[in-house]
């Protein structure tokens, strides 16, 4: 197909690009959002980087134990005589990807919960509603950590982080279900229904593309927040005990006594690795809620004429 | 309600145009009978409709006039099976339709009945192009149709609603054309099942004065070519009178006054309507077209309004008497009945069974 389209045709849809604009000039958001892609970046490329480059691996003796940072070793070595930057980069990456495997999980979730009660309404919403208040008041940790417990060594961390996802989707349920609401008795979604058009079809492509913006930055929140309890556990000493983490990390650096040692090499990194994307996520936060409030933008003609009250 | 439309005066807009003739056995395609629906709130039943009939033709144009809250996009939506109403039936080719609570039946009934709504910035979804816009009717209805006739159907509707170069806008996005443009992608989309009735929901009153007329005017090509039968919802009685051949006026969710587009504007019996069609302008396509402005500034059938009557609780007797300058006692006692003061024209008014005087100004 050739068609010529107006000059001003874009490949992407109107309103995700809008609320994608409005998010890279917002400061806060700017910022957040480099940090989040450096650190997607050292997720990807890392460790590839650190085993050809710097010729480090996060599990090798290296020979040399505790030692501090150095040309060769730039962040030292552990009590094991591991490298501490091979081992930083490479948690990166298994934190990431433990957080992204969580976040999924809840995202999904969410989406599922809150677009098929908040477009159904009725019975079916009050059913849907009572389980997420249920979740919503689940003691988050606690079951987590029981259930990853005993889940420990019969998946490692992606069972932790498929119970993280699991635990932790009501809030987001809320949110995409107010939104359904909002767009359910929208016209174009009352034509798609006069039409005849299948629900799964009218949620599908007429509701749920106008969720995307919302949900993309709700997902990378997500993400960080997974992150964070997947470390805590890890820190916990529940988990994967032999996946190289930055929760991981810090329960080793603890066990050893580390900070009496003074090798603090060992345990600042992680820790500023987690602060760090912990601040990145407070950023992007602050741009989304400065775009989104008072109230979520959807695409909406002024109304002329006062309509129904 | 069965005016001898051979008699009507060959005005510039119906020269040319093959008016169908009306013959007793000309069914309505689509008919409201009794129509009530009452919307339970908090505070009470807001009185939508009460007992409101009307039917639509083969090829003609009925237009509802009225203001705001008087209930006439509840009448397109019950017409549209949207809204279920309290009580009273709608008629689809002389047979009750019950509700379409299936998908199937959903789909049967709008291959017959298509409801155009009234902002074509709502009611086309910003993310898709026109192509998937107009490829799910078609697909809906016609599941099987093979790729190139798809794209052969599409263009031609484009053509048909005179977005043309088709080609151009068949990849376009909705926030890509102008208002007029997208209401007419709308009315390509309602096309694109081969109704027979098309519901317009003040299909005009968001556009810009100038593309009015030609929305307008597409309209009534399409109903004369494929004899549809069309619902006009309007605030404005003067482009109700150059485009409609039947003219229903709502106050209140009643009707007050029904007849031929000719008898309910030049002769209008209600008072009501006397007041709307005094304060209308001039209706000629040129005046329309140049009009003082939008929907907002043009004298419409809310420039009347003193104060909205309260569908909670609306007016005993006559809806109208808290404003109408003929009301008498017996106004607000009983409900007036419905007077035929000419052939097809019926108007709901005491004044008309009580007054010689004022029948005879209505018939001057
Ligand atoms: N779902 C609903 N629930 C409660 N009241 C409603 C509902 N829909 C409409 N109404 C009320 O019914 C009355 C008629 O509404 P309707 O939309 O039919 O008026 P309208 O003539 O189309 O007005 P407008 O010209 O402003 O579009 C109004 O008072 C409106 O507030
Ligand atoms: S019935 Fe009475 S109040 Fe109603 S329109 Fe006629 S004169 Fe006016
Ligand atoms: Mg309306």
């Amino acid at each position: 197909m050739t068609a010529t389209t107006p000059a001003t045709a874009p490949a992407t849809t109107a309103q995700p690009r809008r609320f994608r604009l409005r998010l890279t000039r917002n400061r806060k958001a700017r910022a957040g959002l480099l940090i989040l892609a450096v650190y997607a970046f050292v997720a990807i490329f890392g460790p590839t980087l650190v085993t050809h480059l710097l010729g480090q691996s996060p599990t090798a003796f290296t020979g040399q134990v505790l030692a501090p940072p150095s040309a060769e070793h730039w962040l030292g070595t552990n009590q094991d005589g591991v490298d501490v930057f091979a081992q930083l980069i490479w948690g990166t990456r298994s934190s990431l990807l433990v957080g992204l495997i969580a976040a999924s999980t809840s995202t999904v979730l969410s989406v599922l919960v809150g677009l098929v009660g908040g477009y159904y309404g009725g019975v079916l919403d009050q059913v849907l509603g009572a389980v997420t208040n249920v979740f919503l008041v689940l003691p988050g940790l606690p079951l987590v950590i029981v259930l990853a417990g005993y889940l420990q060594g019969r998946g490692g961390s992606i069972a932790v982080a498929i119970v993280i996802g699991v635990t932790g989707w009501a809030w987001g349920a809320r949110s995409k279900r107010i939104q359904t609401v909002s767009l359910r008795n929208r016209d174009f979604v009352t034509n798609a229904k006069l039409m005849g058009e299948r629900d799964a079809r009218v949620m599908g492509a007429e509701i749920l593309p106008n969720l995307l913006p919302v949900i993309s930055s709700t997902l990378m929140l997500a993400v960080v927040t997974s992150i964070l309890a997947v470390s805590g556990l890890e820190f916990l000493g529940i988990g994967d005990v032999n996946t190289v983490s930055w929760g991981s990390m810090l329960r080793q650096a603890q066990e050893r006594q580390a900070l009496f040692s003074g090798a603090w090499w060992w345990f600042v990194p992680p820790g500023a690795a987690i602060t760090l994307l912990g601040a990145a996520a407070g950023l992007v936060n602050f741009g989304v809620d400065e775009i989104t409030n008072p109230r979520l933008r959807v695409p909406r003609a002024p109304r002329v004429k006062g309509g129904r009250a | 309600m069965t005016s001898p439309t051979d008699e009507r005066p060959t005005d510039e807009r119906s020269a040319g145009r093959p008016v169908p003739a009306r013959r007793a056995d000309d069914r309505p395609v689509l008919a409201a009978r009794d129509v009530t629906v009452h919307f339970p709130t908090k505070g009470g039943a807001v009185h939508a409709l009460d007992g409101v009939s009307l039917a639509l033709h083969r090829g003609r144009t009925h237009a509802v006039v009225g203001e705001s809250g008087s209930g006439k996009s509840t009448l397109a939506r019950t017409l549209a099976l949207v809204q279920q109403p309290t009580a009273g039936t709608v008629e689809l080719h002389g047979a009750p339709v019950e509700a379409a609570r299936r998908r199937r039946q959903r789909r049967e009934f709008a291959a017959t009945v298509q409801l155009v709504l009234q902002d074509p910035f709502s009611s086309l979804n910003p993310l898709h192009p026109v192509r998937y816009l107009l490829s799910r009717p078609l697909l809906l209805h016609r599941p099987k149709m093979p790729a190139e006739q798809l794209e052969t159907e599409m263009l031609q509707l484009l053509e048909r609603v005179a977005l043309v170069p088709a080609r151009r806008f068949l990849d376009a996005r909705p926030h890509e054309l102008s208002g007029g443009q997208r209401q007419r992608v709308a009315i390509a989309r309602a096309l694109a099942v081969r109704p027979d009735v098309i519901l317009g929901d003040e299909l005009i009153s968001m556009l810009d004065v100038s593309l009015r007329l030609e929305v307008l005017n597409l309209l009534a090509t399409l109903r004369d070519e494929e004899g549809l039968a069309m619902l006009y919802i309007t605030h404005d009685i003067a482009t109700a009178r150059y485009f409609a051949d039947e003219i229903t006026v709502l106050y209140a969710g009643e009707v007050v006054e029904t007849g031929s587009g000719e008898d309910v504007t030049q002769t209008p019996a209600h008072p009501y309507t006397r007041l709307l069609v005094e304060s209308s302008p001039d209706p000629s396509p040129e005046s329309l077209a140049a009009g003082p402005g939008g929907d907002g500034e043009r004298p419409r059938a809310d420039a009347v309004a003193a104060e909205p009557p309260d569908l909670i609780s609306p007016p005993s007797g006559c809806r109208f008497h808290p404003r109408c300058p003929l009301a008498r006692p017996r106004c607000a006692e009983a409900s007036p009945p419905s007077v035929e003061v000419d052939d097809g024209h019926r108007a709901r008014c005491w004044a008309l069974t009580d007054d010689e005087q004022y029948q005879r100004g209505s018939a001057a």
